[in-house]
């Protein structure tokens, strides 16, 4: 099948790949550019463990097709720290033992990301809303919860 | 937290970081999807569109001829299989039905049962090619409900299968669906029931229903022209699969190299092999690593879900006291043998002391997935039927539930239905801890509001475990461990080690390794890891600690009776002479050479755990919808070794239960089709669906355990079913006895339609 070439800012890098019409971007990010931190789990957009930000919004990455991530500026996990400054988020995901296996830890945290960037002082229920598109199995999403309060808490102490 | 006889440590009970964190949140730790290997190609499994069907043909001709192609391959290149059972350490296996359902040889018993597999250079083209493989099937009438199923003239699985009475080992004369029968009694129910002042009877019904795990099944393999395989998996165990492999390719267990990437959850689901072997016998064709993930759908349709289960109790009350059970479980195996009904039947009456009983236990093959482990299996679905039962009878009797729970309590000593006596054993203390928690004090008012109660139990396992322990020259330690980490037990372990030796949790950097860098290690499974693996690593760690003294002995020329060991201090008894840890650690060239501890044990003294949970509804009668006010789980830890993670495996449990009582459920049509096989209809609790799941840890240590460690994981799922049932039945009146109570079932029963 005939390969397209799209270019894309990824994680702050330009970067060019080649990718089938048929791919998604999670395939392509996973496959072809190396950035495994998105994770499938359903691939097709029930369980946000491929979650990533793609021009300001925060999408699934299994339900974009890798040709139309031309131009796009999109973070993904491994864009969410600062060399080896972790994020407030993944700080906070640590401290509140937020995660058990981890295999939606990423999702979550970019999901998480995009609601704080957003909505800096969103309160409880709304942080339940926000993330039901993201399924963990392991936590009962009590410490994700309070782990995503507790960013935000220090994201606004941060800003104050 | 409540705290019963516990010593004081200076790093169990703390909370710090897990060793295996950073790399998670920033996306950088390493799964089974996340291998890529030189060379590797991809490899898909084509599946039965039929629940029941025979095998006439299958060609593939056309299929390794399509583009991209490298191999293809059907049960016809695997080895005959041996017709014996292979010990998993927490299951039992037939080697032979193993290797039938990995890949289907005559027959195929279930929809998305693998019947050929394909290894190209993309997975599109894989895909493309499974299209071009021929079957014929000759489609049989499927046996999809176990009732269906034990019926004479029901159509059989296996014409040569014979039902086995388990007390006596006796086959039936006739074949059956019906793969095992096992019988507990005690005492004389009928007597019991005579004079009862009260008698309950009701049969309850749950559906097949899946761990969730959110990382699909994986496996990467590499065959070497010399024979030697190598594995990478997601895997509860990486030693039961490559003890596995080596059976069913019929290979010295040596050859087969297993090597343990992270997993992204299990439950159980994921201690059966499915992929590993086919992945190996394409990489031996194509002469390529091969990788196969699975699709959600597949995971749905093909890994191993838990039993769907028919219970009829008949129970009675006598005043205050519970006077006698009899039970009658009936439980889907699944395609092949192998339910999880004897523990079902065997943790149903653990949290009391009733003095009749009368269980029967059915083990009943039909044409949907073989079923597989799911936390603490076969427990939840018995203790829907009898902790709802049991509020039946406390309610007739005008008791309050944890109060009837307390006064009926199993203790040290009481009779398990096997006939083997308790050690100490904490569900007393938990239920008077639910009875004092603010919770229960808490008034619960309202229209469509109700409170319910339940408890559980779990046996937890022990089984095999191996650590190597590793001083450095500065004193910082490697611990080598090969038991899975599913959830925190790096953590866990690291902390039981730096607890022995008495030096910073920090300082211990603890590794799981491949199958050949360590011994043998039992499936992380059974809540077993932080007990028995922490117990090898207890046992490690005192190695070390007599190597250290000894090293110090010769420095300072003494017997090693005058040299103790007391939290990271080598100290002389005779004049006071000490080093520390990091000194002894820095002279060991010069004093006999690396300090390395190693540990392989059996570990003996299992504690099983107890859990009582409270939970308030609120149920909305126009749409049916179940809302969770509340909900506390009190629960028998033994020893809070990280207490975040316990908390966390509680809570992670209460969810998967509350999924199972409101809406998971394997929906089939007619012809054995699963009609919900996505994320999107098989709907699991989402963050929204739950509110925060508030845990109180009772520690009655287990006197087993170097430490106290009682396994945590299991038990939290088994209360939730019955629990949420009763909190219905107290805010409706409507005693539901089939799960799940999803919307549907809620507005059909306070309409009288169901």
């Amino acid at each position: 099948m005939k390969r397209t070439r799209v270019q894309a800012r990824i994680n702050g890098e330009d970067r060019d790949f080649l990718c089938e019409p048929r791919q998604s971007l999670l395939e392509v990010l996973r496959e072809e550019l190396g950035l495994t931190g998105s994770k499938e789990g359903c691939n097709n957009g029930n369980c946000g463990a491929c979650s990533i930000i793609m021009n300001g919004r925060l999408v699934n990455a299994c339900c974009v097709l890798g040709v139309e991530a031309e131009g796009a500026d999109i973070t993904t996990i491994e864009g969410i720290a600062r060399g080896d400054r972790l994020h407030p988020l993944q700080q906070a995901f640590l401290e509140e033992a937020a995660l058990q296996c981890g295999i939606c830890t990423p999702g979550f945290i970019v999901s998480a990301r995009a609601l704080l960037d957003r909505e800096p002082d969103a309160d409880e229920h709304r942080i339940r809303f926000w993330l039901s598109g993201n399924l963990c199995r392991c936590t009962g999403y009590d410490k994700i919860i309070r782990a995503v309060q507790r960013a935000a808490t220090r994201l606004q102490e941060a800003q104050a | 937290m409540t705290t019963v006889e516990k010593p004081q440590y200076r790093v169990i009970g703390t909370r710090p970081i897990r060793p295996d964190g950073v790399e998670k949140v920033t996306g950088k730790a390493l799964y089974g999807a996340d291998v890529r290997l030189p060379g590797m190609v991809y490899g898909k499994i084509l599946r039965s569109p039929y629940a029941h069907a025979r095998i006439l043909r299958i060609d593939t001709s056309e299929a390794e001829k399509a583009p991209g192609v490298l191999a293809v391959i059907t049960h016809a290149d695997l080895p005959v299989a041996a017709d014996r059972v292979e010990e998993l350490g927490e299951s039992a296996v037939n080697v032979k039905e193993v290797s039938e359902n990995i890949l289907a040889s005559s027959k195929v018993l279930y929809r998305g049962h693998a019947v050929a597999a394909v290894a190209a250079t993309s997975p599109h083209l894989a895909e493309d090619a499974l299209a071009r493989i021929r079957v014929e099937y000759e489609p049989l009438p499927p046996v999809l409900d176990v009732l269906d199923a034990m019926r004479e003239d029901a159509p059989l699985l296996d014409e040569r299968r014979r039902t086995r009475t388990l007390m006596t080992g006796e086959l039936s004369e006739k074949p059956s669906n019906v793969a095992s029968y096992n019988r507990f009694q005690g005492g004389d129910v009928e007597a019991a029931f005579a004079e009862a002042d009260v008698v309950v009877e009701r049969e309850f019904r749950t559906k097949m229903v899946h761990q969730g795990y959110i990382e699909p099944q994986n496996a990467t393999a590499n065959w070497n022209a010399d024979g030697t395989l190598t594995i990478w998996t997601s895997t509860q165990g990486a030693f039961a699969v490559r003890n596995l492999v080596a059976e069913v390719l019929k290979k010295p267990i040596a050859q087969v190299k297993v090597v343990p990437m992270e997993i992204g959850g299990g439950f159980g689901g994921k201690i059966p092999i499915y992929l590993d072997p086919v992945a190996a016998l394409l990489s031996k064709k194509s002469g390529r690593p091969v990788k196969i993930v699975m699709s959600r759908t597949e995971v749905f349709e093909a890994t191993g879900p838990t039993s769907g289960t028919v219970i009829r109790v008949k129970a009675s009350a006598r005043g205050d006291r519970l006077t006698a059970v009899q039970a009658t479980l009936i439980y889907e195996a699944g395609a092949f043998p192998g339910s999880s009904v004897g523990a079902g039947s065997m943790t149903m009456l653990a949290p009391y002391d009733v003095p009749n009983f009368d269980i029967h236990a059915y083990d009943v093959v039909v044409n949907k997935p073989k079923t597989a482990a799911y936390r603490a299996p076969g427990a939840p679905a018995a203790a829907f039927a009898i902790e709802s039962i049991i509020d039946e009878l406390a309610r007739h009797q005008k008791v309050d539930p944890l109060v009837f729970r307390k006064v009926n309590s199993a203790r040290k000593g009481t009779k398990m239905v096997n006939g083997i006596a308790f050690p100490r054993i904490g569900h007393e203390e938990c239920v008077e801890a639910a009875l004092s928690s603010d919770h229960y004090r808490s008034p619960i008012e309202g229209p469509y509001r109700g409170r319910g109660v339940a408890s559980g139990y779990w046996f937890n396992g022990g089984m095999q475990s191996s650590v190597l322990v590793a001083v450095n020259t500065d004193g910082s330690v490697n611990l080598i461990e090969g038991s899975t980490d599913i959830g925190g037990t790096r953590a866990s372990l690291a902390m039981q080690l730096a607890e022995t030796l008495g030096i910073p949790y920090e300082d211990i950097r603890p590794s799981v390794v491949d199958t050949d860098s360590i011994g043998h290690n039992d499936v992380t499974g059974g809540s077993r890891t932080t007990f028995a693996t922490g117990m090898a690593v207890y046992e490690a760690g005192m190695a070390i600690r007599r190597e250290m003294v000894a090293r110090a002995a010769k420095l300072w020329g003494l017997p090693e009776d005058d040299v103790e060991y007391d939290a990271g201090i080598v100290r002389s008894k005779k004049d006071g002479r000490q080093f520390t840890f990091k000194e002894i650690a820095a002279q060991s060239a010069r004093t006999g050479g690396p300090i390395t501890g190693k540990a392989s044990l059996v570990a003996r003294g299992v504690g099983g755990a107890y859990g009582t949970h409270i939970v308030d509804v609120e149920v909305d009668p126009e749409t049916g919808k179940v809302t969770i006010l509340r909900y506390t789980a009190v629960q028998d830890v033994g020893t809070a070794i990280h207490p975040s993670y316990v908390e966390g495996q509680i809570q992670g449990g209460v969810v998967q239960g509350i999924g199972w009582a409101l809406n998971e459920e394997y929906v089939f049509d007619d012809e054995g089709r699963m009609l919900n096989a996505s994320f999107l209809d098989y709907r699991m609790p989402t963050a929204l669906d739950v509110p925060m799941i508030d845990t109180i840890l009772v520690e009655v240590p287990n006197p087993g355990h170097p430490y106290g460690v009682r396994g945590v994981g299991e038990v939290p799922i088994v209360p939730p079913l019955a629990a949420i049932a009763n909190a219905i039945y107290d805010a409706t009146g409507h005693r539901f006895t089939e799960l799940p109570m999803s919307p549907t079932r809620i507005v059909q029963a306070l309409n009288g339609l169901a």
